[in-house]
C-alpha cells in the first residue's frame, strides 16, 4: 500500500496557510494602529478551519438568477471580516493595540504548534520508510 | 506566501512612525523659535497617516500605511509684547510657536510605542518563517 503523504499530513497544512494569512491580518492592523479611518480585520477563525475541515458547510439552493449564496471560500482565502470595536476612537480607527498584539502572539504561537505537529507526522513517516 | 507580506507592512508602518517621531522632534526643537510675523514662525506640524490598498478587492488582506503628507497646524500664535527684542514687529510684538510641549511628549510616547509593536511583528515573523524552513529536519 502507497503512503498517501497528503492524507498523513491531514489538516495541518491547510491550518498553517490560514495561520499565516491571519498573521497577516493582524500585522496590517497593527501598522494600522494610528491611522485615521482604519477599520480592523480579522477572520472568524473557527468558522474557516471547520469549512476547511468539511463540516458545517451549509449552502443555499439558488433557484433564481440573482440569488446570492453565502461565501463559501475556505481556507486561506476565507473572507477577512470587520471586527467589532471595543471602544470608539474620534479618529473612526477601530484598531485596539493590545488586543491586535495578544491575538497576533496567541497566532504566532499556534503556528509554532501546528508546526511542531507536522514534524511529528515526518518523524513519523520516516520511521515507516526506515522501518526501523 | 503571506509572511514575506508582513515585513512590507509592518517596514511601512515603521517609516511612517519614524517620520511621525522626526515631525515630534522638529516641533520640540522649534519650541521657542520665536518669530516676527504669523507667516515667519514655526507652525506644529503633524503627520497624517493613511491606509494603503494593495487591490481594489474587498478582502484583499495586504495593507501598509503612509505619510499621507504633514499639516500645519494653523491654530493662531501666541504673541508677547517685548520691544526689547530683535525680531520685534513696529508694535514691539513677538510671535510663538503653537506647538503644545505636553501634546508633542505624548505624541512621542505613542510613535515610539507603536513602532516598538511592528518591530515584534518583524521578528515574530521572521522566527515562525526561520521554523518553516526547518520543517522536517
Amino acid at each position: 500500500m502507497p503512503i498517501d503523504i497528503d492524507k498523513a499530513l491531514g489538516n495541518l497544512p491547510t491550518n498553517l496557510q490560514v495561520y499565516s494569512r491571519r498573521s497577516s491580518l493582524l500585522a496590517t492592523n497593527i501598522a494600522n494602529a494610528d491611522t485615521p479611518g482604519y477599520k480592523a480585520r480579522d477572520m472568524d477563525f473557527r468558522a474557516v478551519l471547520e469549512k476547511a475541515a468539511g463540516a458545517g458547510a451549509v449552502e443555499l439552493r439558488a433557484t433564481r438568477k440573482g440569488h446570492i449564496g453565502f461565501d463559501t471560500r475556505t481556507g486561506p482565502d476565507a473572507p477577512a471580516l470587520y471586527r467589532v470595536p471595543l471602544q470608539p476612537s474620534l479618529d473612526g480607527n477601530t484598531v485596539d493595540l493590545q488586543t491586535e498584539r495578544a491575538e497576533f502572539t496567541q497566532n504566532a504561537v499556534r503556528y509554532q504548534s501546528t508546526l511542531t505537529f507536522l514534524n511529528g507526522r515526518f518523524k513519523g513517516l520516516l520511521t515507516a520508510i526506515k522501518g526501523e | 506566501m503571506s509572511f514575506f507580506q508582513i515585513f512590507d507592512i509592518a517596514g511601512s508602518a515603521m517609516s511612517a512612525e519614524s517620520v511621525r517621531l522626526n515631525v515630534t522632534a522638529s516641533n520640540l526643537a522649534n519650541a521657542q523659535s520665536v518669530g516676527g510675523s504669523e507667516e515667519t514662525t514655526y507652525h506644529a506640524r503633524n503627520p497624517v497617516f493613511s491606509a494603503v490598498m494593495k487591490s481594489l478587492q474587498p478582502d484583499a488582506p495586504a495593507y501598509g500605511v503612509r505619510v499621507a503628507g504633514i499639516v500645519e497646524n494653523r491654530a493662531p500664535l501666541e504673541q508677547r509684547y517685548e520691544p526689547d527684542h530683535p525680531m520685534a514687529n513696529e508694535e514691539g510684538y513677538i510671535f510663538l510657536p503653537n506647538v503644545n510641549m505636553v501634546e508633542e511628549m505624548a505624541n512621542m510616547i505613542s510613535a515610539s510605542r507603536s513602532y516598538q509593536s511592528n518591530v515584534e511583528v518583524v521578528n515574530t515573523s521572521k522566527q515562525l518563517l526561520m521554523a518553516t524552513l526547518r520543517l522536517g529536519q
